[in-house]
């Protein structure tokens, strides 16, 4: 059985983000990782894995596309547990939108399926960054594959995956047959951290940094030239200004605080 | 004027409100055409629902055949009426479905797609849309380059407005694929009703989080008084004290009211980027360091447990 996932590497959160003149996500003076929530997915692919059983042999590839930087984004899944890495990074890849990314990173996964056929790819909810929650759909419809996304728990059964998943409406289970495209959330279980003999083994695994050429797309297909959309202009959100804060002492502060709420009529 | 496209948000034939908002929205930029994809028993209520908010068109898909499956069938169902339309815009609804179904017609239509827009307007050559990025702490303006805008809209992005729509129904029958019908829902549990207002539609969110030591009958008491909804920070969820669906911030729900209160609750970043965009913020902490009061209008510094019953029996008195 043959497992992908897609791991992104993405600006720390907690870092001051910027744009370029370009109206592009800087995303090289500011620190980067592993997305977190992609995390989630590493080990939920690692789970499947180990559920299956030593006997079953199944391989964990973890795949990101994104400048060299990218590369520790796919160290850290190695580290934590994956098998085989694949980093595409192109100079033209810059500034894709999520169109173009998910058009590499399904010929990636073409081509690691003509080596042997990929089962399942597992991707995070969203981008830590751009967040758009759509490479994974985007995926299964250029693969041609069911997409079970947002899961919170995963069964697998041979050739039967069973997901749970909170939707706005109601809770539902999901049932598909491999091939597909998983999705799952930040509620599916705490992900692993990688131990010193998984840093160590980590640096003996296979990896394949793989250019455009390689996987069979042109450099014409993607980038922000050919983005489908574009940002015209950013703003920075003006800072709130410092509201009115008071120390409770023996009910003064919810005195002060219904007097606040009936000032702006929300009484 | 060219047709836009709006996929009705409904639940089991009851149309739900970001549905008018988008159709408002559609008013902007042509003529609003509505998709609902839905029971045909149920399609009768949702039209005339759907003429007060001014659909000129409805397209009615029987889902007789692809309800029990996940999106990819009503990708394929809109993609066909696109074809038949040569729609302006195509507008969705900023679920998690709703952005599914947006990336699979994006790759279908091979079409521009711009997630999450908090406003959308009319510009020159197409619809330029406002989303808030980084958490809430920048806006952008964007638009789509390519083929057909498929914009995904989020709840309150626009006031509903009503006006009067013909409201013909074209019945359309939608080819699906069996590709298309990979993916099939095996049981579906619907959500209890608390009885208050949709968490991303209110106009008053109370939200409680780790603070609350894990009992919310204050933070729900006060939702209750002062008619909003409850959230909640992932602590507060993770603990398993309050469901999922509460949940506010980047991997929970984004809200933006009128006004936000939070309760016992830090002010992470990512519990920000669900809430940063309220009109007025309101937080009670103990920690008088807490980062959620750089966000607030109005602070207590103060212990939860003594802060929220006295106010909920003074807003219970002054409105009584
Ligand atoms: C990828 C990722 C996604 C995430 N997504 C989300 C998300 O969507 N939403 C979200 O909320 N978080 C999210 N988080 C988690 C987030 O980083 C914080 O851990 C979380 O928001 C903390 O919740 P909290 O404020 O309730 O808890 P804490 O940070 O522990 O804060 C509790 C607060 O309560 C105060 N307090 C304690 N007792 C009292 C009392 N008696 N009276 C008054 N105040 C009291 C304390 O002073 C403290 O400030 C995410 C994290 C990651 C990494
Ligand atoms: N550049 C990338 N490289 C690898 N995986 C990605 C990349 N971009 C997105 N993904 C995957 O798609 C998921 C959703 O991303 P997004 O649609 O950008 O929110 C992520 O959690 C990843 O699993």
């Amino acid at each position: 059985m043959n497992i992908v996932v897609c791991v992104k590497h993405v600006p720390d959160s907690t870092a001051d983000w910027q744009f370029e003149s370009d109206n592009t996500v800087d995303r090289v003076s500011v620190d980067g990782l592993l997305s977190e929530l992609d995390e989630y997915a590493v080990e939920q692919a690692l789970q499947v894995k180990e559920k299956q059983g030593d006997a079953a042999e199944v391989t964990v590839t973890a795949l990101s596309v994104g400048p060299e930087k990218a590369a520790d984004a796919v160290r850290k899944a190695l580290q934590m547990g994956a098998d085989k890495g694949v980093h595409v990074v192109d100079d033209a890849i810059a500034g894709s939108d999520a169109i173009a990314t998910s058009l590499v990173l399904a010929k990636a996964i073409e081509k690691l399926g003509a080596e042997s056929k990929v089962d399942l790819v597992v991707c995070g909810m969203a981008s830590t960054d751009g967040g758009m929650s759509v490479v994974p759909a985007m995926l299964a419809e250029r693969l041609a594959l069911p997409q079970v996304t947002l899961a919170s728990v995963i069964e697998t059964q041979g050739a039967q995956v069973r997901i749970k998943r909170d939707g706005d409406v109601a809770t539902e289970v999901i049932g598909a047959t491999l091939p597909i495209v998983l999705s799952v959330t930040d509620q599916s279980g705490e992900a692993r951290y990688p131990s010193f003999k998984g840093i160590m083994a980590a640096k003996k695994k296979p990896f394949d940094t793989l250019s455009l050429g390689d996987i069979g797309v042109d450099a014409g297909q993607v980038g922000l030239s050919v983005a489908y959309s574009a940002v015209e202009a950013t703003e920075a959100r003006p800072p709130r200004t410092a509201g009115e804060i008071v120390t409770d002492e023996d009910g003064s502060g919810a005195k002060a605080l219904v007097d606040f709420l009936a000032g702006k009529k929300f009484i | 004027m060219t047709e836009i496209l709006v996929l009705v948000d409904h639940l089991d034939g009851a149309v739900r409100k970001p549905a008018y908002e988008l159709l408002t929205i559609a008013r902007r930029l042509g003529t609003p055409s509505a998709v609902f994809i839905g029971g045909a028993d149920k399609a009768a209520g949702a039209v005339e629902s759907l003429k007060k908010y001014g659909a000129e068109k409805v397209y009615v898909v029987d889902d007789a055949q692809l309800k029990s499956y996940l999106v990819a069938p009503k990708a394929e169902a809109l993609q066909q009426i696109a074809a038949q339309a040569s729609p302006g815009a195509i507008l969705i609804t900023s679920s998690g479905e709703g952005k599914e179904i947006a990336g699979r017609l994006a790759i279908k239509l091979e079409s521009g797609l711009i997630t999450d827009a908090v406003d959308v307007q009319a510009g020159d050559g197409g619809p330029v849309t406002t989303q808030s990025v980084f958490a809430g702490s920048y806006t952008v303006q964007a638009k789509v380059t390519t083929g057909t805008p498929i914009i995904t809209v989020k709840p309150n992005a626009a006031a509903p407005e009503e006006v009067a729509g013909a409201g013909a129904v074209e019945q359309f029958a939608a080819t699906v694929s069996d590709a298309a019908k990979g993916a099939q829902i095996v049981a579906s549990q619907p959500r209890q009703s608390t009885g208050r207002p949709e968490l991303t539609e209110a106009a008053i969110v109370v939200s409680g989080g780790r603070g609350t030591g894990g009992d919310f009958s204050e933070v729900e008491s006060l939702a209750d008084a002062l008619g909003g909804a409850v959230g909640a920070s992932r602590a507060a969820v993770d603990s398993g004290w309050v469901p999922h669906s509460t949940q506010v911030g980047q991997t929970g729900k984004t809200v933006s009211p009128q006004l936000y209160i939070a309760a016992g609750i830090s002010g992470a970043i990512q519990h920000r980027a669900g809430m940063q965009t309220s009109k007025t913020i309101v937080a009670i902490n103990k920690d008088e360091e807490a980062p959620i009061f750089e966000l607030v209008d109005f602070g207590v510094v103060g212990d939860l447990k003594a802060v929220l019953p006295a106010v909920t029996e003074q807003v219970t008195a002054r409105k009584g």
